[in-house]
């Protein structure tokens, strides 16, 4: 899973490179463009993102003390804040969609839909990964002594957390 | 050989080396056309010959594939195939259609051809390795079904593990994606876009399932290395491969006419598509150094670790030359993409198809590997080809840089064809190289026919 995780840190990490050059080559675009942006909702979306993670931690915590439905709970209450972030991002998405703003507007647009769709998976992925670990928590498949898939699933779904807390101000604030 | 049914392999392997020569014989014509334009003309036009090099390639590899399906399912699943005799019926269906359809490329004109076979009830023809006729194409379709059918029965049935399931996974992947043979829209721009999605899917995506099964299946039997510990590399390795490999694609959209943003997404993930073949790399070199038995087939050895580095040169380093946007603006067509075909295929699936071939033909034999003379000529024929395609490889990058240069660069462009005659030197050595190559295969098969003290089936 490590390995994974890095291969995706990396995939986003060049991207916020080639975001930066972009930006770079073309200043003015960028700042113009990003004030049409929802920083509002993106802002909500992060407090979330911070949120499910924390629960997740505490999931994690719970079952180092073998307390597998509490950490169901936990884990349950972490998809909750992820199914949130998803349907503000989609109410973004679907308002821009309405603006007639598309990947081809122009490159700041590609960036935020196209890497803003690529995280959107990642939520999605990193819900399922939390579901499968939940369901196996609940039916008494981890211990205090054996969990560790509760760990992988918790550390996938920071990455998606960290991607995103450097995906939110790079896009939706520095100017 | 564990299950009787498993010996169906054999036909297939044969045929595929019978045509890997005509393959190479039809390359040889071809690299002199570049050289003597009207060599062989009219009997062999150019766009002949390399209709059917490109063609015999990918039918040969095919043949390999399927091969070394009917070998490798079984015995992974610990069961006979569900049908052998639809297997055979399959391969016969196969070689009789590949043949006539080249025969057809060589013998009636291309228009002519198309005209005979029922294109203009469904326009699928003339389009760069979908050139089969309809009914070839249909056949193919027919010929993969009923062996999607014959081994995932036989799966079912059987021991599922990774490495089955993960060549199922990709022959599905290979069968479903040919079906965009048949769309050939009016629109150009859709045309190429869904065009890529046959053979060049194949080889960034389902293929590499196909290689890496395989791969794994024989450092398994070699090296006698724990199944979960090459299982692991095998899911990591795809799951890599398919992620890089699907998106990864957009670097064939840049210029196409499709929107801009295929330049960067194309450009960031076909950068990362090296990972999974270097992991291969590591994957084949790890498991070797980590071997519990000496197999006797050391020549098996040499193909699994050789595909290892090559598939990593080919289609990883000389891909990632060229597959920025950037760069492949001036790149794209050229001899530098010519490069990276020739040393992609051969070592990613030329060298992956004759692993296979030389792990599995002397178990189906009866005995656990050649004679040592038969191995030592098989050794000399993988570094013959292998050096050859280095250079081919070469030559053909020094070419592309030229060509590039004198043709999209420099301060008063030439034209294609005055460029092409600046950059002639470079296609005689080429063809030289060439030489070599055939050389090496025909040692290649001299190794089959060489007797001498075996070792026993183990």
């Amino acid at each position: 899973m490590w390995f994974f995780i890095f291969a995706e840190l990396l995939v986003f990490g060049i991207f916020f490179l080639a975001y930066a050059f972009a930006r770079a080559r073309n200043v003015e675009l960028f700042n113009a463009s990003q004030l049409q942006l929802d920083r509002l909702s993106g802002a909500i979306n992060t407090a979330l993102l911070v949120t499910s993670s924390y629960f997740v931690v505490r999931a994690v915590e719970r079952i180092h003390h073998g307390a597998a439905r509490a950490c169901a709970y936990w884990l349950a209450a972490a998809m909750a804040c992820g199914g949130a972030f998803l349907l503000l991002k989609l109410g973004e998405l679907g308002a821009k969609m309405e603006a007639d703003i598309s990947m081809s507007t122009n490159t700041f647009f590609m960036f935020y839909i196209g890497l803003g769709f690529f995280h959107f998976m990642h939520v999605v992925l990193g819900m399922v990964i939390l579901g499968a670990v939940a369901l196996k928590a609940w039916r008494g498949g981890y211990s205090a002594a054996e969990h560790t898939g509760v760990e992988t699933g918790a550390s996938y779904w920071h990455m998606v957390d960290l991607v995103w807390i450097v995906l939110f101000p790079l896009i939706y604030v520095l100017r | 050989m564990k299950y009787q049914s498993q010996a169906v392999a054999k036909p297939y392997f044969i045929a595929a080396i019978g045509l890997f020569v005509g393959q190479i014989v039809f390359g040889l014509i071809m690299g002199l056309q570049y050289v003597v334009g009207d060599f062989l003309f009219p009997a062999i036009p150019f766009n002949v010959a390399r209709m059917v090099h490109t063609n015999l390639l990918i039918v040969w590899l095919l043949f390999g594939f399927m091969g070394a399906a009917y070998y490798l399912i079984p015995e992974e699943s610990e069961r006979e195939l569900y049908s052998p005799k639809l297997a055979m019926l399959m391969f016969w269906i196969f070689l009789i259609a590949g043949a006539l359809t080249i025969l057809g490329y060589l013998f009636v004109p291309y228009a002519k051809l198309a005209e005979m076979t029922g294109n203009d009830l469904l326009a699928t023809m003339g389009r760069e390795f979908l050139e089969q006729p309809l009914p070839t194409k249909v056949g193919i379709v027919i010929v993969a079904l009923a062996m999607l059918f014959n081994l995932s029965m036989t799966v079912l049935r059987g021991r599922k593990t990774a490495i089955n399931l993960v060549m199922l996974l990709g022959l599905w992947g290979l069968a479903i994606f040919f079906l965009f043979s048949f769309y050939n829209p009016a629109n150009l721009v859709k045309d190429k876009f869904y065009w890529w999605w046959v053979v060049h899917l194949w080889v960034e995506g389902v293929w590499e399932l196909i290689m890496g099964a395989m791969l794994a299946f024989v450092l398994i039997k070699v090296t006698g290395v724990d199944r979960e510990v090459i299982e692991k590399w095998l899911y990591v390795i795809i799951a890599m491969a398919l992620i890089t490999g699907l998106i990864g694609m957009g670097h064939h959209y840049y210029w196409i006419g499709t929107p801009s943003y295929w330049q960067w997404w194309g450009s960031v993930f076909s950068a990362l598509e090296p990972i999974p073949f270097f992991m291969m790399t590591l994957f084949a070199f790890n498991m070797v150094n980590r071997r519990r038995r000496e197999h006797p087939n050391k020549a098996a050895v040499l193909w699994a670790l050789g595909t290892g580095v090559m598939a990593f040169l080919g289609a990883g380093v000389w891909g990632f030359l060229h597959t920025l946007a950037p760069v492949n603006f001036y790149t794209h067509g050229s001899q530098i993409t010519a490069a990276h075909g020739h040393m992609a295929f051969y070592g990613a699936y030329v060298m992956v198809v004759i692993t296979m071939i030389s792990y599995t033909m002397p178990l189906m034999r009866g005995r656990a590997a050649n004679s040592k003379t038969a191995q030592v000529v098989e050794m000399w024929s993988f570094w013959l080809m292998t050096v050859a395609m280095v250079f081919i490889t070469l030559f053909l990058t020094a070419a592309g840089v030229l060509q590039i240069w004198l043709q999209r660069i420099a301060a008063e462009p030439m034209g294609f064809m005055a460029a092409q005659d600046q950059v002639a030197l470079f296609y005689w050595m080429r063809e030289i190289s060439g030489l070599v190559f055939f050389v090496g295969l025909v040692l290649y098969i001299t190794s089959f026919f060489i007797k001498g003290k075996e070792a026993p089936a183990g």
